[in-house]
Protein backbone atom coordinates (compact mmCIF):
# COMPACT_ATOMS: atom_id res chain seq x y z
CA UNK A 1 0.00 0.00 0.00
CA UNK A 2 1.05 3.51 -0.81
CA UNK A 3 -0.04 6.05 1.79
CA UNK A 4 -0.21 9.72 0.97
CA UNK A 5 -0.72 12.38 3.61
CA UNK A 6 -2.15 15.68 2.42
CA UNK A 7 -1.28 18.14 5.15
CA UNK A 8 -4.41 19.96 6.29
CA UNK A 9 -3.74 23.16 8.15
CA UNK A 10 -7.25 24.46 7.67
CA UNK A 11 -6.68 26.64 4.64
CA UNK A 12 -8.67 26.10 1.50
CA UNK A 13 -9.59 23.27 -0.69
CA UNK A 14 -7.72 20.04 -0.06
CA UNK A 15 -10.53 17.95 -1.44
CA UNK A 16 -9.30 18.61 -4.99
CA UNK A 17 -5.79 17.38 -4.27
CA UNK A 18 -7.00 14.29 -2.43
CA UNK A 19 -9.56 13.39 -5.11
CA UNK A 20 -7.05 13.84 -7.90
CA UNK A 21 -4.47 11.63 -6.16
CA UNK A 22 -7.08 8.94 -5.48
CA UNK A 23 -8.20 9.10 -9.11
CA UNK A 24 -4.65 8.75 -10.40
CA UNK A 25 -3.97 5.87 -8.01
CA UNK A 26 -6.98 3.99 -9.38
CA UNK A 27 -5.98 4.68 -12.98
CA UNK A 28 -2.49 3.30 -12.30
CA UNK A 29 -3.82 0.34 -10.31
CA UNK A 30 -1.83 1.42 -7.28
CA UNK A 31 -3.19 0.72 -3.83
CA UNK A 32 -3.20 4.34 -2.70
CA UNK A 33 -4.63 5.58 0.58
CA UNK A 34 -4.96 9.33 0.95
CA UNK A 35 -5.32 10.97 4.36
CA UNK A 36 -6.14 14.65 4.64
CA UNK A 37 -4.71 15.37 8.04
CA UNK A 38 -2.79 17.59 10.44
CA UNK A 39 -1.92 14.64 12.65
CA UNK A 40 1.86 14.48 13.13
CA UNK A 41 1.91 10.70 13.50
CA UNK A 42 -0.15 10.06 10.38
CA UNK A 43 2.11 12.38 8.43
CA UNK A 44 5.25 10.76 9.89
CA UNK A 45 3.94 7.32 8.88
CA UNK A 46 2.91 8.26 5.34
CA UNK A 47 4.95 7.07 2.37
CA UNK A 48 4.49 10.38 0.62
CA UNK A 49 3.52 13.84 1.75
CA UNK A 50 1.70 16.59 -0.10
CA UNK A 51 2.01 20.14 1.25
CA UNK A 52 -0.74 22.18 -0.44
CA UNK A 53 -1.90 25.69 0.16
CA UNK A 54 -4.18 28.40 -1.09
CA UNK A 55 -5.04 31.79 0.28
CA UNK A 56 -3.13 34.53 1.98
CA UNK A 57 0.34 33.66 3.25
CA UNK A 58 -0.04 35.40 6.61
CA UNK A 59 -3.01 33.24 7.56
CA UNK A 60 -1.38 30.13 6.11
CA UNK A 61 1.86 30.69 8.01
CA UNK A 62 -0.04 31.37 11.22
CA UNK A 63 -1.70 27.98 10.99
CA UNK A 64 1.45 26.25 9.75
CA UNK A 65 3.32 27.57 12.77
CA UNK A 66 0.52 26.87 15.23
CA UNK A 67 0.27 23.25 14.09
CA UNK A 68 4.03 22.80 13.74
CA UNK A 69 3.64 21.86 10.09
CA UNK A 70 7.12 23.14 9.28
CA UNK A 71 8.71 20.44 11.39
CA UNK A 72 6.52 17.75 9.80
CA UNK A 73 7.57 18.85 6.32
CA UNK A 74 11.22 19.14 7.30
CA UNK A 75 11.15 15.61 8.72
CA UNK A 76 9.32 14.18 5.72
CA UNK A 77 11.68 15.66 3.17
CA UNK A 78 14.65 13.90 4.77
CA UNK A 79 13.39 10.47 3.81
CA UNK A 80 10.25 10.57 1.65
CA UNK A 81 8.88 12.25 -1.47
CA UNK A 82 7.22 15.57 -0.75
CA UNK A 83 5.13 17.53 -3.23
CA UNK A 84 4.46 21.19 -2.38
CA UNK A 85 1.78 23.02 -4.32
CA UNK A 86 1.16 26.76 -4.81
CA UNK A 87 1.22 28.48 -1.41
CA UNK A 88 2.79 25.26 -0.11
CA UNK A 89 5.73 25.95 -2.40
CA UNK A 90 5.84 29.59 -1.33
CA UNK A 91 5.73 28.62 2.34
CA UNK A 92 8.95 26.62 1.89
CA UNK A 93 10.84 29.81 1.05
CA UNK A 94 12.53 32.19 3.42
CA UNK A 95 10.19 35.12 3.24
CA UNK A 96 7.17 36.50 1.35
CA UNK A 97 6.31 40.07 0.45
CA UNK A 98 2.62 39.34 0.87
CA UNK A 99 0.62 40.88 3.73
CA UNK A 100 3.34 43.42 4.43
CA UNK A 101 6.07 40.78 4.76
CA UNK A 102 5.82 37.35 6.33
CA UNK A 103 8.56 34.97 7.45
CA UNK A 104 8.16 31.57 5.84
CA UNK A 105 9.69 28.18 6.70
CA UNK A 106 13.12 28.69 5.15
CA UNK A 107 13.31 25.09 3.96
CA UNK A 108 14.34 26.24 0.48
CA UNK A 109 16.38 29.23 -0.65
CA UNK A 110 14.20 31.92 -2.15
CA UNK A 111 11.78 34.75 -1.63
CA UNK A 112 8.20 35.33 -2.66
CA UNK A 113 7.57 38.50 -4.63
CA UNK A 114 4.48 40.40 -5.85
CA UNK A 115 3.84 40.54 -9.59
CA UNK A 116 3.14 44.26 -9.33
CA UNK A 117 0.15 46.30 -10.45
CA UNK A 118 1.79 47.43 -13.68
CA UNK A 119 2.71 44.06 -15.12
CA UNK A 120 3.04 44.08 -18.92
CA UNK A 121 3.84 41.52 -21.61
CA UNK A 122 6.63 41.89 -24.19
CA UNK A 123 4.27 43.90 -26.46
CA UNK A 124 3.41 46.30 -23.67
CA UNK A 125 -0.13 45.03 -23.05
CA UNK A 126 -1.23 45.15 -19.45
CA UNK A 127 -1.40 41.78 -17.70
CA UNK A 128 -3.99 40.97 -15.10
CA UNK A 129 -3.04 40.00 -11.54
CA UNK A 130 -3.69 37.35 -10.26
CA UNK A 131 -2.00 35.26 -12.93
CA UNK A 132 -4.99 33.02 -13.48
CA UNK A 133 -5.34 30.30 -16.06
CA UNK A 134 -3.33 27.92 -18.19
CA UNK A 135 0.26 28.82 -18.94
CA UNK A 136 3.22 26.97 -20.37
CA UNK A 137 5.86 25.37 -18.18
CA UNK A 138 9.30 24.99 -19.73
CA UNK A 139 11.13 22.10 -18.12
CA UNK A 140 14.58 23.39 -17.30
CA UNK A 141 15.93 20.02 -16.32
CA UNK A 142 15.03 16.37 -16.26
CA UNK A 143 13.18 15.03 -13.29
CA UNK A 144 11.16 11.86 -12.62
CA UNK A 145 8.06 14.01 -12.10
CA UNK A 146 8.33 15.34 -15.67
CA UNK A 147 8.34 11.80 -17.09
CA UNK A 148 5.81 11.66 -19.93
CA UNK A 149 4.82 15.32 -19.52
CA UNK A 150 5.59 17.10 -22.81
CA UNK A 151 7.92 20.08 -22.38
CA UNK A 152 5.92 23.29 -22.62
CA UNK A 153 2.69 21.69 -21.38
CA UNK A 154 0.13 24.10 -19.99
CA UNK A 155 -0.75 23.90 -16.32
CA UNK A 156 -3.35 25.82 -14.30
CA UNK A 157 -2.05 28.72 -12.24
CA UNK A 158 -3.74 31.08 -9.85
CA UNK A 159 -1.48 33.36 -7.84
CA UNK A 160 -0.45 36.98 -7.36
CA UNK A 161 2.95 36.24 -5.82
CA UNK A 162 5.76 34.22 -7.32
CA UNK A 163 8.94 32.56 -6.13
CA UNK A 164 12.29 34.12 -6.84
CA UNK A 165 14.80 31.44 -6.12
CA UNK A 166 18.08 31.83 -4.35
CA UNK A 167 19.54 28.90 -6.26
CA UNK A 168 19.10 28.40 -10.01
CA UNK A 169 20.24 24.80 -9.63
CA UNK A 170 16.96 23.97 -7.94
CA UNK A 171 14.74 25.29 -10.71
CA UNK A 172 12.85 22.54 -12.53
CA UNK A 173 10.44 24.62 -14.57
CA UNK A 174 9.97 28.20 -15.69
CA UNK A 175 6.99 30.16 -16.91
CA UNK A 176 6.69 33.62 -18.41
CA UNK A 177 4.06 36.07 -17.23
CA UNK A 178 5.37 39.58 -17.60
CA UNK A 179 8.58 38.21 -16.17
CA UNK A 180 10.23 34.84 -16.11
CA UNK A 181 9.39 33.05 -12.90
CA UNK A 182 9.99 29.73 -11.21
CA UNK A 183 6.97 27.50 -11.79
CA UNK A 184 8.58 24.33 -10.42
CA UNK A 185 11.62 23.55 -8.33
CA UNK A 186 13.16 20.34 -7.10
CA UNK A 187 15.54 19.78 -4.21
CA UNK A 188 16.41 16.20 -3.30
CA UNK A 189 13.14 14.65 -2.05
CA UNK A 190 11.02 17.69 -2.61
CA UNK A 191 9.27 18.76 -5.77
CA UNK A 192 7.31 21.99 -5.69
CA UNK A 193 4.96 23.59 -8.18
CA UNK A 194 3.47 27.06 -8.36
CA UNK A 195 0.73 25.63 -10.58
CA UNK A 196 -2.00 23.24 -9.48
CA UNK A 197 -1.40 19.75 -10.90
CA UNK A 198 -4.68 18.60 -9.39
CA UNK A 199 -6.49 21.14 -11.60
CA UNK A 200 -4.38 20.68 -14.71
CA UNK A 201 -6.20 17.78 -16.32
CA UNK A 202 -4.00 15.40 -18.33
CA UNK A 203 -0.60 16.97 -17.69
CA UNK A 204 -1.35 17.50 -14.03
CA UNK A 205 -2.66 14.01 -13.44
CA UNK A 206 0.43 12.62 -15.15
CA UNK A 207 2.65 14.60 -12.78
CA UNK A 208 0.68 13.33 -9.77
CA UNK A 209 1.00 9.77 -11.09
CA UNK A 210 4.75 10.26 -11.37
CA UNK A 211 4.81 11.53 -7.81
CA UNK A 212 3.05 8.37 -6.61
CA UNK A 213 5.76 6.29 -8.27
CA UNK A 214 8.75 8.48 -7.46
CA UNK A 215 11.33 6.71 -5.35
CA UNK A 216 13.42 9.78 -4.60
CA UNK A 217 16.32 8.63 -6.75
CA UNK A 218 16.65 12.19 -8.04
CA UNK B 1 3.56 32.38 -25.92
CA UNK B 2 2.03 32.92 -22.54
CA UNK B 3 -1.20 32.71 -20.65
CA UNK B 4 -4.08 31.23 -22.67
CA UNK B 5 -7.49 32.87 -22.88
CA UNK B 6 -9.98 30.58 -21.22
CA UNK B 7 -13.19 29.05 -22.51
CA UNK B 8 -15.58 28.30 -19.69
CA UNK B 9 -18.79 26.37 -20.22
CA UNK B 10 -21.43 27.33 -17.70
CA UNK B 11 -23.96 24.96 -16.19
CA UNK B 12 -27.05 26.77 -14.96
CA UNK B 13 -28.66 24.22 -12.69
CA UNK B 14 -32.11 23.88 -11.23
CA UNK B 15 -32.98 20.94 -8.98
CA UNK B 16 -29.94 18.98 -10.08
CA UNK B 17 -30.50 19.42 -13.83
CA UNK B 18 -28.68 21.63 -16.26
CA UNK B 19 -31.01 24.24 -17.69
CA UNK B 20 -30.58 27.38 -19.70
CA UNK B 21 -32.72 30.43 -19.34
CA UNK B 22 -33.35 32.83 -22.17
CA UNK B 23 -33.19 36.32 -20.75
CA UNK B 24 -33.22 34.67 -17.33
CA UNK B 25 -36.64 33.05 -17.85
CA UNK B 26 -37.86 30.23 -20.19
CA UNK B 27 -35.98 27.16 -19.09
CA UNK B 28 -34.84 24.25 -21.30
CA UNK B 29 -33.45 21.00 -19.86
CA UNK B 30 -29.87 20.24 -20.93
CA UNK B 31 -28.88 17.19 -18.95
CA UNK B 32 -27.13 15.80 -15.91
CA UNK B 33 -24.52 18.23 -14.58
CA UNK B 34 -21.94 15.56 -13.78
CA UNK B 35 -22.14 13.99 -17.25
CA UNK B 36 -22.15 17.37 -18.93
CA UNK B 37 -19.13 18.55 -16.90
CA UNK B 38 -17.17 15.43 -17.79
CA UNK B 39 -17.90 15.89 -21.46
CA UNK B 40 -16.71 19.49 -21.33
CA UNK B 41 -13.56 18.50 -19.50
CA UNK B 42 -12.80 15.83 -22.11
CA UNK B 43 -13.38 18.35 -24.90
CA UNK B 44 -10.77 20.66 -23.37
CA UNK B 45 -12.75 23.14 -21.29
CA UNK B 46 -10.41 25.32 -19.25
CA UNK B 47 -12.78 25.55 -16.29
CA UNK B 48 -16.37 24.74 -15.48
CA UNK B 49 -18.80 27.12 -13.82
CA UNK B 50 -21.80 25.74 -11.97
CA UNK B 51 -24.55 28.23 -11.16
CA UNK B 52 -27.56 27.27 -9.10
CA UNK B 53 -29.93 29.71 -10.76
CA UNK B 54 -32.77 29.23 -8.34
CA UNK B 55 -30.77 29.45 -5.13
CA UNK B 56 -30.80 33.18 -4.78
CA UNK B 57 -34.50 33.86 -5.00
CA UNK B 58 -35.81 30.73 -3.40
CA UNK B 59 -33.30 30.65 -0.60
CA UNK B 60 -32.12 27.22 -1.57
CA UNK B 61 -28.53 26.21 -1.01
CA UNK B 62 -26.70 25.11 -4.12
CA UNK B 63 -26.64 21.36 -4.42
CA UNK B 64 -23.56 20.37 -2.50
CA UNK B 65 -23.85 16.78 -3.62
CA UNK B 66 -23.73 17.71 -7.28
CA UNK B 67 -20.66 19.83 -6.69
CA UNK B 68 -19.00 16.93 -4.88
CA UNK B 69 -19.80 14.54 -7.73
CA UNK B 70 -18.45 16.93 -10.35
CA UNK B 71 -15.29 17.63 -8.35
CA UNK B 72 -14.55 13.92 -7.99
CA UNK B 73 -14.45 13.47 -11.74
CA UNK B 74 -13.40 16.75 -13.26
CA UNK B 75 -9.78 17.82 -12.76
CA UNK B 76 -10.02 21.37 -13.96
CA UNK B 77 -11.09 24.38 -11.89
CA UNK B 78 -14.69 24.45 -10.77
CA UNK B 79 -16.54 27.65 -9.83
CA UNK B 80 -19.80 27.42 -7.93
CA UNK B 81 -22.33 30.22 -7.62
CA UNK B 82 -25.92 30.82 -6.63
CA UNK B 83 -27.04 31.60 -3.12
CA UNK B 84 -23.57 32.13 -1.65
CA UNK B 85 -24.28 34.42 1.31
CA UNK B 86 -22.06 33.50 4.24
CA UNK B 87 -18.52 32.41 4.99
CA UNK B 88 -19.99 29.02 5.92
CA UNK B 89 -21.60 28.76 2.47
CA UNK B 90 -18.18 29.34 0.94
CA UNK B 91 -16.44 26.88 3.21
CA UNK B 92 -19.09 24.26 2.42
CA UNK B 93 -18.59 24.70 -1.34
CA UNK B 94 -14.80 24.63 -1.10
CA UNK B 95 -14.97 21.52 1.04
CA UNK B 96 -17.30 19.93 -1.51
CA UNK B 97 -14.61 20.47 -4.12
CA UNK B 98 -15.24 23.90 -5.61
CA UNK B 99 -12.12 25.93 -6.36
CA UNK B 100 -13.90 29.28 -6.51
CA UNK B 101 -17.24 30.65 -5.51
CA UNK B 102 -19.21 33.30 -7.37
CA UNK B 103 -20.93 35.89 -5.18
CA UNK B 104 -23.64 38.07 -6.65
CA UNK B 105 -26.66 39.25 -4.65
CA UNK B 106 -24.92 38.99 -1.27
CA UNK B 107 -22.14 41.27 -2.50
CA UNK B 108 -24.66 43.99 -3.30
CA UNK B 109 -26.47 43.79 0.00
CA UNK B 110 -23.35 43.39 2.08
CA UNK B 111 -20.21 44.52 0.21
CA UNK B 112 -17.93 43.92 3.25
CA UNK B 113 -18.85 40.24 2.90
CA UNK B 114 -16.63 40.15 -0.19
CA UNK B 115 -13.76 41.58 1.82
CA UNK B 116 -14.28 39.10 4.65
CA UNK B 117 -14.46 36.24 2.17
CA UNK B 118 -11.29 37.19 0.33
CA UNK B 119 -9.41 37.72 3.58
CA UNK B 120 -10.50 34.35 4.87
CA UNK B 121 -10.17 32.21 1.75
CA UNK B 122 -7.94 34.28 -0.51
CA UNK B 123 -8.88 36.44 -3.49
CA UNK B 124 -8.09 33.58 -5.82
CA UNK B 125 -11.31 31.82 -4.93
CA UNK B 126 -13.63 34.82 -4.78
CA UNK B 127 -15.40 35.63 -8.03
CA UNK B 128 -17.87 38.48 -7.98
CA UNK B 129 -20.66 37.86 -10.48
CA UNK B 130 -22.16 41.02 -11.91
CA UNK B 131 -25.39 41.15 -13.90
CA UNK B 132 -25.34 44.40 -15.85
CA UNK B 133 -27.95 46.05 -18.01
CA UNK B 134 -27.64 49.12 -20.20
CA UNK B 135 -29.02 52.22 -18.55
CA UNK B 136 -28.02 54.61 -21.33
CA UNK B 137 -26.78 54.25 -24.89
CA UNK B 138 -24.63 56.48 -27.07
CA UNK B 139 -20.92 57.19 -27.14
CA UNK B 140 -20.49 56.85 -23.39
CA UNK B 141 -22.98 54.17 -22.35
CA UNK B 142 -23.72 53.30 -18.74
CA UNK B 143 -24.75 50.03 -17.22
CA UNK B 144 -26.65 49.30 -14.03
CA UNK B 145 -26.32 46.17 -11.93
CA UNK B 146 -29.18 43.84 -11.06
CA UNK B 147 -29.59 41.22 -8.33
CA UNK B 148 -31.75 38.17 -7.66
CA UNK B 149 -30.99 36.38 -10.90
CA UNK B 150 -31.39 39.59 -12.85
CA UNK B 151 -34.79 40.57 -11.53
CA UNK B 152 -34.07 43.54 -9.25
CA UNK B 153 -32.25 46.73 -10.26
CA UNK B 154 -29.73 47.82 -7.66
CA UNK B 155 -29.25 51.38 -8.86
CA UNK B 156 -25.47 51.02 -8.98
CA UNK B 157 -23.16 51.77 -11.91
CA UNK B 158 -21.64 48.52 -13.15
CA UNK B 159 -18.11 49.75 -13.90
CA UNK B 160 -17.82 51.54 -10.56
CA UNK B 161 -19.19 48.47 -8.84
CA UNK B 162 -16.60 46.18 -10.41
CA UNK B 163 -13.79 48.52 -9.35
CA UNK B 164 -15.12 48.54 -5.82
CA UNK B 165 -15.44 44.76 -5.70
CA UNK B 166 -11.82 44.39 -6.77
CA UNK B 167 -10.81 46.82 -4.01
CA UNK B 168 -12.72 44.56 -1.65
CA UNK B 169 -10.73 41.54 -2.76
CA UNK B 170 -12.57 39.99 -5.70
CA UNK B 171 -10.05 37.88 -7.60
CA UNK B 172 -12.09 37.77 -10.76
CA UNK B 173 -15.22 39.36 -12.24
CA UNK B 174 -17.88 37.27 -13.97
CA UNK B 175 -19.67 39.87 -16.07
CA UNK B 176 -23.05 39.04 -17.58
CA UNK B 177 -24.86 41.32 -19.97
CA UNK B 178 -28.53 40.93 -19.21
CA UNK B 179 -29.40 42.66 -22.45
CA UNK B 180 -27.64 39.89 -24.35
CA UNK B 181 -28.08 36.83 -22.16
CA UNK B 182 -29.95 34.14 -24.07
CA UNK B 183 -30.22 36.19 -27.26
CA UNK B 184 -27.34 34.63 -29.24
CA UNK B 185 -26.54 38.11 -30.56
CA UNK B 186 -23.02 38.17 -29.14
CA UNK B 187 -21.45 39.77 -26.07
CA UNK B 188 -21.92 43.40 -25.11
CA UNK B 189 -18.29 44.16 -25.88
CA UNK B 190 -18.56 47.82 -24.94
CA UNK B 191 -19.46 46.63 -21.47
CA UNK B 192 -16.68 44.05 -21.49
CA UNK B 193 -14.10 46.61 -22.60
CA UNK B 194 -15.28 49.17 -20.04
CA UNK B 195 -14.97 46.75 -17.13
CA UNK B 196 -11.87 44.90 -18.29
CA UNK B 197 -9.90 48.12 -18.67
CA UNK B 198 -11.16 49.41 -15.31
CA UNK B 199 -9.97 46.51 -13.14
CA UNK B 200 -6.67 44.72 -12.69
CA UNK B 201 -8.16 41.25 -12.17
CA UNK B 202 -9.34 38.85 -14.90
CA UNK B 203 -12.78 39.41 -16.39
CA UNK B 204 -14.98 36.61 -17.71
CA UNK B 205 -17.51 37.73 -20.33
CA UNK B 206 -20.93 36.14 -20.29
CA UNK B 207 -24.25 36.51 -22.04
CA UNK B 208 -25.20 36.36 -25.67
CA UNK B 209 -22.89 33.84 -27.33
CA UNK B 210 -24.52 32.29 -30.39
CA UNK B 211 -21.56 31.65 -32.67
CA UNK B 212 -17.88 30.80 -32.31
CA UNK B 213 -16.98 34.21 -33.69
CA UNK B 214 -18.79 35.77 -30.73
CA UNK B 215 -16.29 34.06 -28.43
CA UNK B 216 -13.37 35.50 -30.39
CA UNK B 217 -14.97 38.94 -30.36
CA UNK B 218 -15.12 38.88 -26.59
CA UNK B 219 -11.34 38.68 -26.47
CA UNK B 220 -10.50 40.88 -29.45
CA UNK B 221 -13.14 43.58 -29.01
CA UNK B 222 -14.07 43.15 -25.37
CA UNK B 223 -10.53 42.59 -24.10
CA UNK B 224 -11.65 39.93 -21.65
CA UNK B 225 -9.50 37.16 -20.20
CA UNK B 226 -12.07 34.40 -20.43
CA UNK B 227 -15.32 33.75 -22.25
CA UNK B 228 -18.25 31.90 -20.82
CA UNK B 229 -21.09 30.28 -22.71
CA UNK B 230 -23.84 27.82 -21.98
CA UNK B 231 -26.37 26.94 -24.64
CA UNK B 232 -24.04 26.66 -27.64
CA UNK B 233 -22.23 23.89 -25.79
CA UNK B 234 -25.15 22.25 -23.97
CA UNK B 235 -27.15 21.59 -27.09
CA UNK B 236 -24.04 20.41 -28.95
CA UNK B 237 -24.16 23.12 -31.55
CA UNK B 238 -20.40 23.31 -31.06
CA UNK B 239 -17.79 21.47 -29.04
CA UNK B 240 -15.28 23.24 -26.83
CA UNK B 241 -12.55 22.04 -29.15
CA UNK B 242 -14.22 23.66 -32.15
CA UNK B 243 -14.46 26.87 -30.15
CA UNK B 244 -10.75 26.75 -29.32
CA UNK B 245 -9.73 26.02 -32.89
CA UNK B 246 -11.79 28.96 -34.05
CA UNK B 247 -10.19 31.28 -31.53
CA UNK B 248 -6.72 30.01 -32.41
CA UNK B 249 -7.44 30.71 -36.09
CA UNK B 250 -8.24 34.29 -35.02
CA UNK B 251 -4.78 34.56 -33.49
CA UNK B 252 -5.95 34.14 -29.90
CA UNK B 253 -3.75 32.06 -27.63
CA UNK B 254 -5.67 29.07 -26.29
CA UNK B 255 -4.87 25.72 -24.69
CA UNK B 256 -5.30 23.08 -27.38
Amino acid sequence: MNTVAVIDYGMGNLHSVAKAVEHVGRELHLDVRVAVTANAETIADADRVIFPGVGAIRDCMAEINRLNVGRMVAEAMKTRPVLAICVGMQALMERSEENGGVDCLGLAPGRVRYFGDELRDERGSRLKVPHMGWNEVRQTREHPLWEGVPDGSRFYFVHSYYVETGSDDLVAGKTTYGKEMVSAFADRNIFATQFHPEKSQTAGLRLLGNFLQWNCAA
Amino acid sequence: MGLARRIIPCLDCDNGRVVKGVRFVDIRDAGDPVEVSKRYCDEGADEVTFLDITASHEGRATTVETVRDIAAQVFIPLTVGGGIRTLDDIRMMLNAGADKVAINTAAVFDPPFVRAASERFGSQCIVVAVDAKRASAGAAPKWEIFTHGGRKPAGIDAVEWCRRMVDYGAGEILLTSMDRDGTKEGFDNQLNRAVSSAVRVPVIASGGVGTLEHLAEGVVEGGVDAVLAASIFHFREFTIEQAKRHMAARGIEVRL
